[in-house]
């Protein structure tokens, strides 16, 4: 369980996260809202890249924001970027093994923990093979991988999707839902394609300016007017609304 | 999607033999190289080529040190052979000193060297590419300045030892070399395998987990910092182990000229060899050999061989520069092979497309 308090980011002028308060429950969280809302500034957060100016993140009873950085992927925080990051120089093995030998879990487990990753990703090339020679789609899952491999406590995944095609997302919706019950950790999710949020997370939360302006069951915080609007913007009189209003 | 697992599969079962003999093909022709350098080698050369071979050996040292930096870490350090001189200076002055057996005056040498080769990458901390780059240079330049005031590297009893006449004269004896391998011959033997330990422990790095967090640093710091690596730590490794190497590579160098002067260690010198480094290929721990061999075998043929002026080198390396940064960023380690398989290729086909046309009707 993740409980953010009061949660207010400031950089010069403006304010990408502001007063934000909310508890994320335990399994795939959505995250979503329109670009700026401040979503990967709030991994930024608990990643500790950004220092909040006010406010307290406790997950599973432990105050993040007092941890340093580097040691937070020991603790169990894993993350991806929206830019692909897996490393190309490495092999798709060494990739996972990176993370784990940084997050202090025991050496003898290490070729099976990785191994059990990749199988879990869906990963069915050799090990060895290069992260350089593989396709958008087996870069990503690489990534997952990383995510997920080590005793990951809270997994955060930034736009995991972006640039992959539908039926490839549908293998990484299937993924991703896994995660919770695989590796018991909490999973935010963020992401604009609302098929893939749907299909991973049971309750979604929505950001808007920084604000926090909806959080619930999926389904119903899609429904939600003032989620819609965030969205498409504010209530505007179309051509045929103003024909409307005039037949009225 | 349903004939991806197949084809991965198939390849899978491939895989293993493949990795294996390549594995195997790799270590037959490192040690049949090695041997051929250390026993043969000599008593086919002269004398000047020894010398030439054994700094090359010396070289190829401070070129992987620059390699580990660039291509595994990616921070740029102009001040390489600056970093050499403060081996050969810490060597000599120890080896006059103290009395210690050379491979642990080898040791001594490298650990003061990388004490001092942290410092000069401790900017890298905050800075990276041109700024970074900047600070070592300058560091190159400050260190060819200290060299000549102080009369480098001045003879004279202990280790810091000043005598009345300055530098380093034919009268004061030349730096000591190993009991073992007094003679030139032996001591270029000496240098070869102190070297090929080098490279075992560069190699050692670059296959365990300083090699994959440097990597990780290398593709992106955020990410890096994410997945848990202590980036400031594993920076400083990896100047602590590229100085290191480069100060053994020092004291090697010391031993081997026996009396060593400024002029070996110009400012430029480190830029020549960041860019002969960039040429034999970052990437690669062959590329290091290449680049010693561009570094010390090229003068020697223009200027003893040839009699061409040593300076129409910067330009043949500047062309290369260019070509390496435009068109191949793994310099000539990676683009050699890819080059002579392609001419394989080429050869094989027109010699069974001759044989097509014989064998038709």
């Amino acid at each position: 369980m993740i409980d953010v308090t009061g949660l207010t980011v400031r950089f010069s002028g403006i304010t990408p996260i502001d007063d934000m308060s909310l508890v994320f429950p335990v399994g795939t969280c959505g995250l979503i809202g329109p670009n700026g809302a401040g979503k990967t500034t709030f991994f930024n957060v608990l990643s500790g890249f950004v220092k909040p100016a006010a406010g307290t993140i406790t997950a599973f009873d432990e105050d993040l924001l007092k941890m340093a950085d580097f040691r937070r992927a020991r603790w169990g925080l894993r993350r991806t970027f929206q830019t692909e990051m897996a490393i190309e120089q490495l092999s798709v093995y060494d990739n996972v093994a990176m993370i784990h030998e940084h997050s202090g879990s025991k050496r003898s487990t290490r070729r099976a923990d990785v191994l059990a990753a990749l199988e879990f990703v869906g990963l069915t090339m050799p090990p060895k093979t290069k992260v350089g020679v593989l396709n958008a789609r087996e870069r990503r899952l690489v990534e997952v991988a990383r995510a997920v491999v080590g005793r990951p406590r809270l997994v955060l995944l930034d736009e995991p999707a972006a640039g992959l095609p539908a039926q490839e997302t549908e293998h990484l919706a299937q993924v991703i839902r896994k995660i919770p019950d695989a590796f018991g950790a909490l999973t935010i999710l963020v992401d604009h394609d609302m098929t893939l949020v749907s299909r991973c997370c049971a309750t979604t939360a929505v950001l808007d300016f920084g604000k926090l302006i909806a959080l619930g069951p999926t389904a119903e915080v899609l429904r939600d007017e003032q989620v819609i609007k965030a969205y498409l913007g504010e209530e505007e009189l179309t051509p045929l609304d103003e024909a409307e209003a005039k037949a009225e | 999607m349903t004939s991806a697992p197949a084809a991965s599969s198939e390849t899978g079962a491939r895989a293993p033999f493949g990795i294996e003999r390549r594995l195997v093909v790799r270590g037959v022709v490192i040690a049949a190289l090695l041997v051929f350098v250390l026993v043969p080698l000599p008593s086919l050369v002269g004398s000047d080529w020894l010398t030439t071979f054994a700094s090359t050996a010396i070289y190829a040292i401070v070129a992987l040190g620059f390699g580990i930096l660039y291509g595994r870490v990616g921070m740029i350090s102009l001040g390489q052979v600056a970093l050499l001189s403060v081996g050969v200076w810490i060597g000599a002055r120890l080896a006059y000193g103290t009395g210690m057996p050379y491979p642990l005056l080898l040791l001594a040498t490298g650990a003061l060297t990388c004490m001092i080769g942290t410092l000069v990458g401790l900017p890298s901390l905050r800075l990276s590419g041109l700024y970074l780059a900047l600070i070592t240079l300058m560091f190159a330049g400050a260190m060819t300045i200290v060299l000549s005031v102080t009369d480098f590297p001045n003879g004279g009893g202990g280790f810091k030892g000043r005598s009345a006449t300055g530098a380093l004269t034919t009268e004061t004896p030349p730096v000591r070399r190993p009991s073992i391998a007094e003679g030139d011959v032996d001591f270029y033997r000496y240098i070869v395998i102190v070297a090929a330990l080098m490279f075992l422990l560069a190699l050692l790095h670059v296959a365990s987990k300083p090699g994959r967090a440097w990597a990780s640093i290398r593709e992106s710091e955020p990410a890096a910092l994410a997945a848990g690596v202590n980036i400031t730590f594993y920076k400083m490794w990896a100047f602590a182990l590229a100085s290191f190497m480069t100060g053994v590579a020092g004291c090697l160098f010391a031993s081997q000229v026996g009396v060593p002067r400024v002029i070996t260690f110009r400012t430029q010198d480190s830029l020549t060899l960041a860019a002969t480094a960039l040429i034999g290929g970052v990437f690669s721990i062959w590329g290091a050999i290449v680049a010693a061999v561009f570094n010390q075998v090229l003068p020697f043929l223009f200027q003893a061989q040839w009699g061409i002026d040593t300076n129409f080198l910067l330009i043949l390396f500047g062309i290369g520069l260019l070509q390496v940064l435009l068109t191949a960023p793994g310099g000539l380690a990676q683009q050699f092979p890819r080059d002579m398989a392609n001419l394989g290729r080429f050869v094989s086909r027109s010699v069974r497309s001759l044989f097509g046309k014989r064998g038709g009707p």
